[in-house]
Formats: structure tokens, sequence, C-alpha cells
């Protein structure tokens, strides 16, 4: 059932309880896994993932951070069902950052699902079988003959009966079993895994519990603020320091020097105050003089023209070449050449990065709302000159991350003061301005796009110049195209070759990343192609896709049988090619794989006649396996990803002036609003015989062709600059 | 200087600069922190509260305007989560990471006082204020009519009307 190696430990809870931990054999882990303080190879303490008290009470342990996407509830989930525990006696704990002890605790990249489906079943199954083997020995009988039911083990043929609370003592003093003589449930028996249950938090949130990281506090805790050079790597010369001081409530005012990498430690100017309030307030009056450095002259403007000149030019590398594209760009019945743009846009998570941090002793405390609390706390321990094993990290819940939180400058900052102020504890607090201004952006993009199709309206040739960010060959973060990109591999003759412009930007993954701009330039263009074909949009996708069949191996295996079936079924739901629809309204079709999931969808929007553009409905279809653990969460990650890519779509972009961004605030950097919301969006699991795999981030590219190819559909306008803004598009 | 205002019912006096953001009041001085900080602006409704009633942005809204003022936050909608709202959020399963929700709940409330069953364009006009970042939209448009049919069960259920329906009032 798994290739993957667990360990188990099971020990006796204060009380008379039941802990059972353990986690995946280190040496069966890749190198780059092996993490914690312990090494590779080494067995650590086990974990509490799950701690049965005589009362009956099961405490689950909630091992990654939770951001939204659901995962503090899907994985206590999947431990319960196969514990077969009773849910309303389960109580669900965050752990802290052990990843000794829990494997590794990052969210991103969609991967929590995958990461933990085996760990959590193998968990929940291992701590039932001992739960049997007590209850049987407890009664003398075979444990072949027992049964568990809701938190009891029950003896078939007496009908005895014994809670999991009595039984936890006893349980606790079995060895461990053999992990991989543990054998997980057929789905037919799920209770719990399958269901929408309680989302843990949702009470807390309803009520407006303080639960997030901007929530925590300590006792004689002061507020900062972090102000940094508004060009990127510019670095303080000198500020009035001795003037913010006096101002009211501020304590304390640094300037910090840096150490030159923006994802940990930037130059700039810290103040301290007794509330966030007076930091901030002092801000008004701060003067820094700056040292900009020398990237102070880049702009949009100046990366555009770059773009246009070096489209002109030979390409600077090639990242994948099949066969001749050239001569079959030649040979071709009709050739579209177009060029795509795309800029770069910020993740304008709502909670601003915040992180609390106490010194003690040579002793470093982090609370902090991290979407790689490891990595967080190798950081800090690098920046402030401290063992790894000297910080401890708290995880709290994230107000939205969408990839902003996988890089922890914020918590570094909040260190940093820490240390300078030993024994008092200080939460760094970010404005909407610092989030803005100061983010890993989703950089921007240029493509030439050539293809080619063939009197019979078969796609024949494709040549992408990808004109992109970096130095020479090194791409910056998240800016990359691959050589398993689609439609790379379902072309005989392809290139894809790139020219990177260098650039002062920070860039970095947003939900998504890379997918949330190349599904939009080749399916905007694969509809272009469509049309010059003469071909229905989907038949020409259906073709191109082709028999039901895995193209590639490895990082670029392409399952073209998944994604042909979730195009069907976005089709046949959304009725294509069988409505007669309303004179300027259209459909628009569009999928993608990444991060482990297919997803097509279809959108129906009208533009009328003063380019007002209307998402009525969209059709969401999406393959991530064979089980949808929570349904409720898993349709709400599809809604929202939907969302996001309209607002990303229309009218979201980070512009660089000076060296520097433009935009400040949600006005400038507009997320959709519900009136501009779809009425409805259908979703729809394609349930395939692979393992489940994670929903946070598949569903969004597909969004952003749909809606733009639905747009062509309704008005005959073909967008090809992001965002739809630029092209005179407005919601309606 | 000393300001007092009704907060969620009770009366409240507080020593602050007259300029401090009732946010700020709310969230670091009286340590409310269910009223949240989103763009300090009045952009994102992460921070509305109830101003007589009616939905106000905490962080643009200096506290000495708000002298003598009733003030309720989502801690005062209510502390069990039996409001309308709160239990219709429960119910649809609204948030995801749930940092705007309390916003977004005291919007709903205040619409749902004046209008008690709106349509989606009023839903659409009063909820204008609010984003959610995580893209509930369709599941907020849902909860605030399933919070008007709690909130109509509730009131035809008290003694002297006339007893609702199971599951509250019409267009279930």
């Amino acid at each position: 059932m798994t290739n993957r190696r667990f360990f188990l430990q099971s020990s006796v809870l204060a009380g008379g309880g039941f802990l059972l931990g353990g986690g995946e054999e280190l040496a069966a882990q890749p190198p780059q896994r092996r993490r914690g303080p312990g090494g590779p190879g080494t067995r650590q303490v086990p974990s509490a993932f799950i701690a049965i008290a005589a009362t009956g009470i099961v405490t689950l342990t909630a091992k990654n951070p939770e951001m939204g996407q659901g995962i503090k509830t899907a994985l206590p989930m999947i431990l319960a069902d196969e514990l077969d525990a009773d849910w309303k006696m389960v109580r669900v704990v965050q752990a802290d950052l052990n990843e000794g002890k829990y494997g590794s605790q990052s969210a991103g990249g969609s991967r929590s699902t995958p990461n933990n489906w085996d760990l959590m079943r193998t968990m929940g199954a291992s701590a039932r079988l001992m739960l049997v083997t007590a209850a049987a020995q407890t009664w003398g009988v075979p444990p072949a003959e027992c049964f568990t039911d809701l938190g009891t083990v029950v003896h078939k043929p007496t009908g005895q009966r014994l809670g999991y609370g009595e039984l936890a003592s006893k349980a606790a003093a079995l060895p461990a079993p053999d992990a991989a003589q543990v054998k997980p449930k057929e789905a037919k028996d799920y209770k719990i895994v399958g269901k929408s249950m309680p989302t843990v938090d949702l009470p807390l949130m309803v009520t407006g519990k303080p639960i997030y990281g901007i929530d925590f506090k300590l006792p004689g805790m002061l507020f900062a603020v972090f102000e940094k050079c508004p060009v990127f790597g510019g670095k303080v010369a000198g500020a009035n320091v001795a003037e913010i001081e006096k101002l009211p409530g501020v304590k304390h005012v640094f300037v910090v020097a840096g150490n030159g990498d923006p994802s940990s430690l930037s130059s700039g100017v810290a103040i301290v105050a007794e509330k966030w309030w007076y930091a901030n307030n002092a801000r008004k009056k701060l003067k820094v003089q700056w040292d900009e450095g020398s990237t102070a002259t880049h702009s949009s403007v100046g990366y555009a023209a770059k773009a246009e000149e070096l489209f002109a030019q030979k390409p600077g590398f090639s990242v994948r070449k099949d066969g001749d594209v050239e001569t079959a760009l030649s040979k071709a019945a009709k050739v579209v050449d177009v060029k795509y743009t795309f800029p770069f846009i910020s993740h304008a998570q709502l909670e601003p990065g915040n992180c609390a941090a106490q010194f003690v002793d040579g002793k470093l405390e982090i609370w902090a709302p991290s979407q790689t609390p490891g990595r967080g706390r190798q950081m800090a321990a690098q920046a402030l000159g401290l063992q790894e094993a000297d910080v401890t990290v708290h995880q709290l819940r994230t107000g939205g991350g969408f990839g902003r939180r996988l890089a922890n400058d914020y918590l570094v900052e909040a260190c940093w003061l820490a240390k300078l102020l030993p024994g008092t504890p200080i939460k760094l607090l970010n404005s909407r301005e610092d989030d803005m201004r100061h983010d890993f952006y989703r950089p921007g993009g240029f493509q030439h796009m050539r293809g080619g199709v063939d009197a019979a309206g078969k796609l024949v040739a494709w040549h992408d110049h990808f004109v992109s960010y970096g130095e020479g060959e090194k791409w910056v973060s998240s800016s990359n195209i691959g050589p398993g990109d689609f439609p790379a591999q379902f072309v005989s003759d392809f290139a894809v070759e790139a020219t990177l412009i260098p650039t002062n930007v920070p860039t970095g993954p947003l939900r998504a990343p890379r997918s949330n701009s190349l599904a939009w330039v080749v399916h905007s263009f694969l509809d272009e192609l469509a049309h010059a074909a003469g071909k229905d949009p989907v038949q020409f996708r259906l073709d191109l896709l082709g028999e039901p069949r895995v193209v590639g191996q490895g990082m670029t295996a392409y399952d073209a049988g998944r994604m042909r079936k979730c195009l069907e079924v976005a089709a046949e739901k959304s009725g294509w090619g069988k409505r007669k629809l309303p004179k300027g309204t259209g459909l628009g079709v569009g999928f993608h794989y990444s991060h482990s999931g297919y997803f097509a969808e279809v959108a129906e929007v009208s533009v009328s006649a003063d380019n007002r553009v209307m998402v009525h409905k969209v059709w969401a279809v999406g393959d991530v396996g064979r089980q949808i653990i929570h349904p409720s969460s898993a349709k709400n990650q599809v809604e929202g990803a939907v969302i996001d890519g309209l607002s990303e779509l229309m009218g979201q972009e980070i512009t660089i002036k000076d060296g520097r961004t433009v935009q400040s605030n949600y006005h400038q950097h507009p997320l959709v609003r519900m009136k501009q919301a779809p009425v409805e969006i259908e979703v729809h699991f394609v349930l395939s015989d692979h393992p489940p795999t994670g929903l946070g981030e598949p569903p969004l590219p597909p969004l952003l062709p749909a809606v733009s190819n639905a747009i062509f559909a309704a008005c005959g306008k073909r967008a090809r600059t992001l965002p739809l803004t630029k092209e005179g598009f407005r919601w309606a | 200087m000393s300001i007092s205002l009704q907060l969620n019912g009770k009366a409240v006096s507080i020593d602050v600069p007259g300029d401090m953001p009732l946010l700020w009041v709310l969230r670091d001085e009286l340590n409310l922190c269910g009223t949240k900080f989103g763009c300090g602006a009045g952009l994102c409704g992460a921070c509305t509260v109830h101003q007589d009633g009616l939905p106000i942005r905490a962080c643009v809204t200096p506290v000495s305007a708000v002298a003598g003022k009733k003030i309720t936050t989502i801690e005062g909608l209510s502390a069990d989560g039996s409001h309308p709202v709160q239990q219709a959020w429960t119910e649809i399963d609204v948030p995801q990471c749930g940092y705007c929700q309390a916003g977004q709940m005291m919007t709903a409330a205040s619409l749902l006082s004046k209008t008690p069953k709106p349509t989606d364009a009023q839903i659409d006009v009063a909820m204008d204020g609010n984003l959610c970042r995580c893209g509930t939209y369709c599941r907020i448009r849902k909860a605030i009519h399933r919070a008007a049919e709690i909130g109509a069960g509730g009131r035809s259920a008290t003694p002297g009307k006339t007893a609702a329906q199971p599951g509250g009032g019409a267009g279930n």
C-alpha cells in the first residue's frame, strides 16, 4: 500500500492515558526531507500524534501550519477515522515546531495532504490495533473476535465493551506494532474521512477569539514597525533617531544594518513602542537618508522596453527543443504569432506580516504565523548567531498565506529586535503598505508565442520565447518555465527558449507559482490556435491530449487520461456546445496540471458594448485522487481559487518605478468584491485511483484562461495583457 | 484624554489620545482582538464594528468620534455563537483563513437588522466594503440568506407569535 516506512512509539500518559507517536523512518526519506536537530537516521522521542486520556478524551495533534486550507481539520480527521474515535470526544491541538518529531511542518506546494496521508493513516490504525489488543488481553479472547465502534472495543461473541479511556493505560504498556504490518481501513469503511466534519477553529472564528498571529500578546510586550528602504536592497545612511525617540509612546529606535538578504534581514529603521499605533504613528515624522544603491533606475516600463528589444534578438538559452519547429512553422497551414504579457503581483494576504519573539538567557522563543516555521527558525538562528536548538517556535493560525509566509523576513526582524531587547517580548507588525511594498512578488513576464496548425486543424508547431527575470540562465524565484510544462511532450516540433532580464525586485511563490501565469498564456494561445484551425476549443484540446496515457516520466510525467476526463466532465456539466447563449455571452475553457492535481474549468461570461465583464458561472472539475477528505473544505478551496483567479485576471498589477513599488494598498491592487463574484461556482471531483493530493493550488491556474477565452467568445476581443484593465475591460 | 463609550452593552472609559483609531483602542487598550487590522485605510472591512447599529470602519475612526456612542464588536454579537449570523456562518462552513469574517459578520448583522430578508442585490451592495482574500463570497451570500431564515424562525418562535415551520421562514 505504501513504500514509505514509519516507526511507532507508545508511552504512558500522566493519569493513565495512552500516547502514540512516531514518524517516517528518516533513513527512508530523501535527504532533502531529513530535517531536525537529530540529523539523518536518528529516532526522536515519540510525539503525541494521538493521546487518549483515561476519561476517553482523544487529543489529536495537528502538525502543519493552518492558513485557511483546512489542514488543521483534515489531518486529525484521518487520524480519528483510522482510530475509530468518536469525533465528539476528539480535541485538536496545534503542534509546536519539532520536525524531528513530526516530520516536515511546512504548508506549501499543496503538499500537506499527500505528504501526510500515509503517516496519519498508519498512526491512527496502529493506535486502534493496540487498543484492540489491550481489550482482547483483558478479556482473554483472540483479537480477531473484537472490533471497534466509535471509541470502544467490542467483543463480538459476548457483546462486552470497553471504552478507549478504560483501555488507555493497558494499551500504553504494549509494544508498538511494526508499522509495516498495520493495515489502514478501506475507503468503504470510513466514517469521518469524506464527511464535512465541523471545521476545528470555526467556533473560535465566529466569536472573534484571539487565535491569529496578530492577536498573540504577552505581559510587558512592546510593539514594533520596521521601515525599509523603498528601493529594494537599499540601505539606511542616517535617520532622525533622537527626534523619533521623543515621540509619544516610543520606547526605542534602532537603525538596523541588515545582512543583505531581503528574505532574512533588510536594512531599515525599527521603532519600538508601548502600543503598535504609537510605533506606526511615529513613522510620519521619521526621516531616513537612504543609500538607494544602483537599482533605483529599474522600472516596469524599462523592463517592457527591454523585453521588446530582446524579442528581436536570438534567445538567451534553450529550455526544451523537440524536432524542428522552424521547418514545421514554415509548412503549417496557418501560423499564429502573438505576444503575451503579465505583471508582477502581490500576495495581499489579509493579515499583515507579523511575529512575536522573546529572547531570555540566550534562548529565543517565537510565536509565528508562518508557512515554513522550520525554515524560519533556521533563518532566525543564522541571523542572530544562535543554535537552532536554542530557538522554540510556536505555530499560530495565519490570516491567509498564498505563499507570502513561505518567506520569514517578518519573523527574523521580530527576532532581531527581541535580541536587542533581552527579556522584553516584541511583536512586530507590518502595515498594509509595508506588506504591499516589500513582498516577494509573483514575477511578471513576456512571451512571444508562435504556433502552427496543419490543413486538418492539428497543432503541429509550438515556439515560445519567454522573456523573464534573472541573470544569465539563473531565473529569479518562481519565474521559470520548465521542460515539462504543457504542451511540451504533446507537440512533436516544439521549442521553448528564454532570455532573462536582471531585476532588483524580490520574487517568490504565489499560489500555484509559475502555473498561475503560464496557464493563462498557454490556454489563451491554444484558443487562438483552435480558432485559426476552425476547431471547437474543447475538441481542439481533446485532440491535443490524445488517447488516455501517461506522457513523460518523473518530474515531467503528465497523465493525459486524467486531464481528458476533467475536460470532458467540465464540457458536459457546462453544456458546452449544447446551449444557445444570448448575444454578448460566451463560454471559455482552460485546463492545467500542477501540484499533483488536474483541473479543467469552463466560465460563462458576458461582456457589454463598453467592455464591462460579468462572470455568471464557473464549472470547475478536478482530479486529486481517490478520496476527498473534507468535501466542504475541498469545495471551499476550489471556490476560493476561482475568486482569486478573477482578482489576478482583472485588476492586480505591481508596477515598479524608480526601483520601488508604486502600489501601496488594496485600492491600487484590487481584490474581487462580492458583487463581482460569480453567482455560482459548480465544483465536481473526478475520483481516480491515485493517492489523495492537495487542493490549495491546482484549481487556480485554469480559471484565468477560461474567463479570458470566454471574453473572446462573448465579444471577439482577445486579451493578451494582464491585468485585463490594461485591455480596457472593467467589471460590470 | 478620557473617553467614555458603550462597548458591547457595558460602559467603558479609556485614557488615550483622541486620534487613536477605535481599532487600536479595541485591540491593544481593551484587548478585544476579534476586530481585525487589514488595510488601515477603510478599504478592506476587516475592522468593521457597529456604531449605534450601523457598520463603521474602526481603523479610520478616531476614538474621539465615538465618545458616548454604542459600539458593538464581534465579541458583542454573542459570546456563545448563538447570533443567527454566527449560526449561519457555522452551518454553511463559510471561512477559510477566517481573518476577514468578523468584519463580514458585523456588516451582515447590521444589514439583517435593517433588512431582515435581503435580496442578492441588497447583499452585494451591503457587503461591498468587505474583502475576502480567500474568496468565500458565494458562501457569505448563502449564509446571509440562511441567517435571515434563522432570524425569522427565532422571532416567530417567541411566545405570543405564530409558531414557525421547522427550518424557519419562507424560501427554504
